[in-house]
């Protein structure tokens, strides 16, 4: 039996107990891994071991499969209607809001990110993310198509059925919302991956699933490592489609596994290089304060962080002036996520942290100049880096090509709208980004002109829950959020009925 | 300040105490009327008082459309986001759940229609409404179109404004609910006014209004009679929109209204004469059961009934004799009777019309196969399931709309006699098919001219499935995202970034 994961917090910001189960939730239960290994959870802020929870293999992929599989042949599926299945989804959000702030807690635990963005962000948009799709259960419509009067064609937006899921650690617990909310409203059942870095907030949900009501297989949630569930998972010759976000990297070993067992359809959410950018024109100060949340927010941890900030000329003193105070800023109010004032937390792990510190040697060692930052924070404990801008950067440096996912903002001069939009496009990512300017002919133009799924104008990673997300070239296809998630968890039919022709 | 109605159920279907606001919901509370005046509130099923509510008249409706304009300026429309719209209307669907049974209790006395089936199926439904729009509220898009790449061209689907609603008392609580949820969702402000025969459970959900939270003037209830407040707001100065459901008469009347006032939107969802056609082929047992439900539920007091039912000649015996011995097993009682299934019409005004046309279809020759009477007391509302034969198709009971449990029972031919036969007629609400060959099944459906069209069912609804109708039954949609449309003006946005005049 698996063992729950209790701790008793009292700090300024939060106090209560803090509470997950630690085994794998499959068919509507909590059960041990068939091959009993388990993976150490690590608090970032402290670098300390919070709690062992189970390791999923191939053999627990297969009856988590199985399970769905049961489930969306006699309680899911189109065997239910969409109200239904709405107001399970509406029942889970109720739930989970009731009991919002320990999940807050336990998110500030397990990734090291601030009270204010785990409350105050993280849980603000799972919950409305939950709600929408639970909206969207019962308004799934098909078309009907004129041919001609011999013939009723139409579609049908059927659900695929088992649908596999792997979510990152930098959002864990909006992520699976993200996943879990568009799937289960059209009508699949799922078998999610959490991040094995951050398992507890998607676990501590998987207890809310069971009091929601779902039937059992409805939702798997099993933690595991890539190599052995993840890879399981993208094998699998029953789960009809995948939806991964997490690495370029990674995403492609899933595409290819797709390919080389049963061509189930596959949504990618990768990485991202997203260009900042900002003209002579641009209102200084809004322009600096996003820029610095595109850049420290979730200590840089985000696949739309817009690490490459592009500055015309005519400002670049001033704004790199201003934006260098706000990382100093940023800076002063790092630590712990449950002090007063916290906002910028650590890495989520040892092996991120030597990452960041890896690219932030690179761009020191190719030339780059070291504005602010580019050190480990003076907390010794837990994985804290400070917020770095490096300046006088060139295009075939690292740091400029490379996505870092961690607080280190590559600085160049531009001088020309063409010049920009050619540089910014000089990416194989395409994910996000931002453009500054007061002209609002300018704003539409280069936003049209940047590759990417997503353009901010005079703002930046405002993410909504019901606005698409996702990317172009090598940060992936496929998109979420929306009404376009539902595209994306159902599959077409088309249906041509002959009325009358005989032949 | 205005009375609270309090009512003690000691029935055999439901015992409790339910309490019922009687005065004018407006600007968030309920006050009494204008002039002070009242309307007497009867019981179908005995023609005794229940209540007096209070009597709106032009005058609370000028007040609450300022209530309703005021709220839509400053914390409804566009200035709250969708998801916050949403979530009060969960809310008060939510609530209702929990009143559940006290709100069907409260329309079955107020209604007449059996409580099972209000309980049952009524309240449900309604509360299934205001949650399927309530999750419509976030996901209102426009569209962004592709003209050339030096312009931006969208649209915005934008609230239109102050909107006017006019419900009928045939199902007072399902009325309201599919009236009130699109509207609301798409972000408009409302003045509502239920019927002056029932306006009972309306009143009790504006309690519930209160409690979910809703900004004061975001809903407005204003009860009144139709050439008072009905007339009011449909030549309003004030009021952007209207919608009513009811008789086609004064569907004439509100469009009659808009024209001469301020051009206001305008839907219409009127009467009905609705064909239900019975092939050779058709499982019979099934299609008796479905034409019973098509023309006794509700008293036959629904607008898509389907009151004249088509039989093809080789199963005309069968089906008339099965349908016969099906209708005449119907118990006819008090709402809160333990068996009952068909319950008072609702008001003795009503009853005399429908006693009116049976009295018609005798006179023009028509035969009476079944009822064509009232039922008990003589004075009473309770009228016997009637099943005419033998008619011609001039005939006002085939014409007309009766609004009754009185049934025609036709036999044809072939096909395409009875297509023509279905569609001569002013009206186009619904209509239905009975067969199993799925040729003919769509080939008759598709030629039907009428909004909805089931094959092989009757009075089949649903949240997400638009209703209206064609002809004479009406102009535009309720349920569905194609209500939506009709509760949202649509405004073009050029934003050119490239183009320079010379």
């Amino acid at each position: 039996m698996p063992e729950t994961f209790k701790v008793e917090l009292d700090t300024p910001i939060y106090k209560g107990s803090v509470s997950c189960n630690t085994g794998l939730f499959i068919n509507g239960k909590f059960v041990d891994a068939v091959e009993g290994g388990t993976i150490d959870v690590i608090n970032p802020s402290t670098g300390k071991l919070l709690t062992k929870v189970a390791a999923a293999t191939s053999k627990d992929v297969d009856i988590a499969v199985e399970a769905a599989k049961k489930a969306y042949k006699t309680s899911w599926g189109l065997k239910v209607s969409g109200a239904q299945r709405g107001e399970l989804l509406m029942k889970l959000a109720t739930l989970l809001e009731a009991n919002i702030d320990e999940f807050a807690a336990l998110e500030c635990l397990n990734v090291g990110k601030p009270w204010s963005e785990s409350k105050g962000f993280d849980m603000k948009l799972t919950l409305q993310t939950l709600k929408y799709y639970a909206g969207w259960a019962d308004k799934v419509h098909g078309k009907t198509i004129e041919t001609n009067e011999q013939k009723l064609a139409y579609t049908r937006h059927e659900p695929y059925g088992v649908v596999g899921q792997i979510v990152p650690w930098n959002y864990p617990l909006t992520m699976v919302s993200w996943k879990i909310g568009p799937a289960l409203a059209t009508g699949n059942v799922v078998v999610l991956k959490p991040s094995e870095i951050t398992p507890l907030t998607a676990l501590k949900l998987a207890g809310l699933v069971q009091e929601a009501g779902f039937p059992p297989g409805v939702v798997n949630i099993i933690p595991g490592y890539g190599a052995t569930a993840g890879a399981a998972m993208s094998l699998h010759p029953d789960i009809r489609k995948i939806a991964f976000t997490g690495s370029t990297l990674t995403g492609r070993k899933i595409q290819e596994a797709s390919a080389k067992s049963n061509l189930k359809v596959v949504t990618l959410e990768l990485g991202g290089k997203s260009p900042n950018i900002i003209f002579n024109d641009a209102d200084l100060e809004q322009a600096v304060k996003w820029t610095a949340i595109g850049i420290f927010s979730n200590s840089g941890q985000v696949c739309t962080a817009g690490s490459r900030i592009f500055v015309q000329e005519g400002i670049y003193d001033a704004f790199i002036k201003a934006f260098s105070e706000a990382a100093a800023g940023v800076n002063t109010k790092t630590g712990d996520p449950f002090a007063e004032g916290t906002i910028h937390g650590p890495v989520v792990s040892q092996t991120q942290f030597d990452r960041v510190m890896g690219y932030i040697d690179a761009a020191k060692a190719e030339g780059a100049t070291t504005f602010i930052g580019g050190e480990r924070h003076s907390l010794t404990e837990g994985f804290f880096v400070k917020p770095t801008i490096f300046t006088d950067c060139t295009p075939d440096m690292k740091i400029v090509q490379e996505e870092v996912f961690g607080p280190v903002a590559a600085v160049v001069k531009f001088k020309t709208e063409d010049e920009v939009i050619e540089m910014a496009n000089d990416s194989n990512y395409g994910l996000a980004c931002a453009v500054f300017t007061e002209n609002v002919s300018r704003a539409i133009r280069v936003s049209n002109a940047l590759e990417a799924g997503m353009a901010w104008v005079n703002c930046n990673v405002t993410t909504e829950y019901n606005v698409p997300f996702g990317g172009y070239k090598q940060s992936g296809y496929g998109r979420e959020l929306g009404a376009y998630a539902i595209d994306t968890y159902t599959q077409v039919k088309a249906v041509h009925i002959n009325v009358g022709l005989r032949i | 300040m205005p009375a609270i109605f309090s009512h003690r159920f000691d029935t055999p279907l439901y015992t409790g105490n339910v309490y019922v606001q009687t005065g004018l919901f407006i600007n968030g509370a309920f006050v009494d009327a204008s002039s002070r005046t009242t309307i007497d509130i009867f019981n179908p099923s005995t023609g005794k008082v229940i209540t007096q509510v209070s009597e709106g008249t032009a005058k609370d409706i000028d007040l609450a459309v300022a209530a309703a304009r005021n709220a839509f300026n400053t914390t409804w429309g566009l200035k709250v986001p969708g998801s916050a719209r949403g979530q009060l209307l969960y809310k008060l669907a939510t609530l209702m759940e929990e009143s559940l049974e006290e709100l069907a209790a409260i329309e079955a006395l107020d209604n007449g229609t059996a409580f099972g089936v209000v309980k049952g199926w009524v309240v449900p439904f309604s509360i299934g409404l205001i949650k399927y729009y309530a999750g419509w509220a976030d996901k209102i898009s426009g569209q962004v179109i592709e003209t050339d790449e030096g312009r931006l061209t969208y649209t915005r689907h934008e609230p239109i404004g102050v909107v006017g609603q006019i419900i009928p008392w045939n199902a007072p609580l399902l009325m309201f609910a599919m009236k009130i949820a699109p509207a609301l969702a798409a972000g408009n402000t409302v003045v509502i006014k239920p019927s002056e025969l029932t306006p009972l459970s309306a009143l009790r959900v504006c309690s519930l209004v209160q409690e979910a939270g809703f900004p004061p003037g975001v809903l407005n209830v204003v009860v009144g009679y139709g050439n008072t407040v009905g007339s009011a707001l449909s030549s309003h100065m004030n009021i952007d929109k209207i919608s009513f459901t009811g008789s086609t008469l004064t569907g004439r009347k509100i469009m009659e209204a808009a024209s001469k006032s301020n051009l206001k939107n305008i839907t219409l969802e009127l009467g009905g004469k609705s064909p239900n056609i019975i092939f050779n082929d058709a499982d019979v047992d099934q299609a008796v059961s479905w034409a019973c439900h098509g023309i006794f539920f509700a008293q036959g007091q629904i607008c898509f009934a389907g009151s004249r039912i088509y039989v093809q000649s080789g199963i005309y015996d069968e089906f008339l004799a099965k349908f016969t011995i099906r209708s005449k097993a119907h118990k006819i009682g008090d709402p809160f009777g333990v068996d009952s299934y068909q319950g008072p019409q609702i008001s003795s005004t009503q009853t005399e019309r429908v006693m009116g046309y049976i009295k018609s279809g005798v006179d023009q020759g028509a035969k009476v196969h079944l009822g064509g009477q009232r039922h008990g007391d003589q004075d009473g509302n309770f009228i016997t399931p009637t099943i005419f034969t033998d008619t011609r198709p001039d005939m006002k009971i085939v014409q007309e709309e009766i609004f009754g449990p009185v049934s025609v029972v036709i036999k044809f031919e072939d096909q395409e006699d009875v297509i023509q036969q279905a569609n001569d007629t002013i009206y186009g609400l619904a209509a239905a098919v009975f067969t199993q060959d799925i040729s003919q099944a769509f080939e008759v459906g598709h030629a039907l001219k009428a909004g909805t069209v089931w094959v092989n069912c009757y009075n089949e609804v649903h949240a997400a499935v638009p209703f209206g109708g064609f002809k004479q039954s009406g102009i535009g949609r309720e349920y569905g995202s194609y209500a939506l449309e009709h509760y949202v003006n649509v405004k073009a946005m050029h934003i050119n970034i490239k183009h320079k005049m010379g």
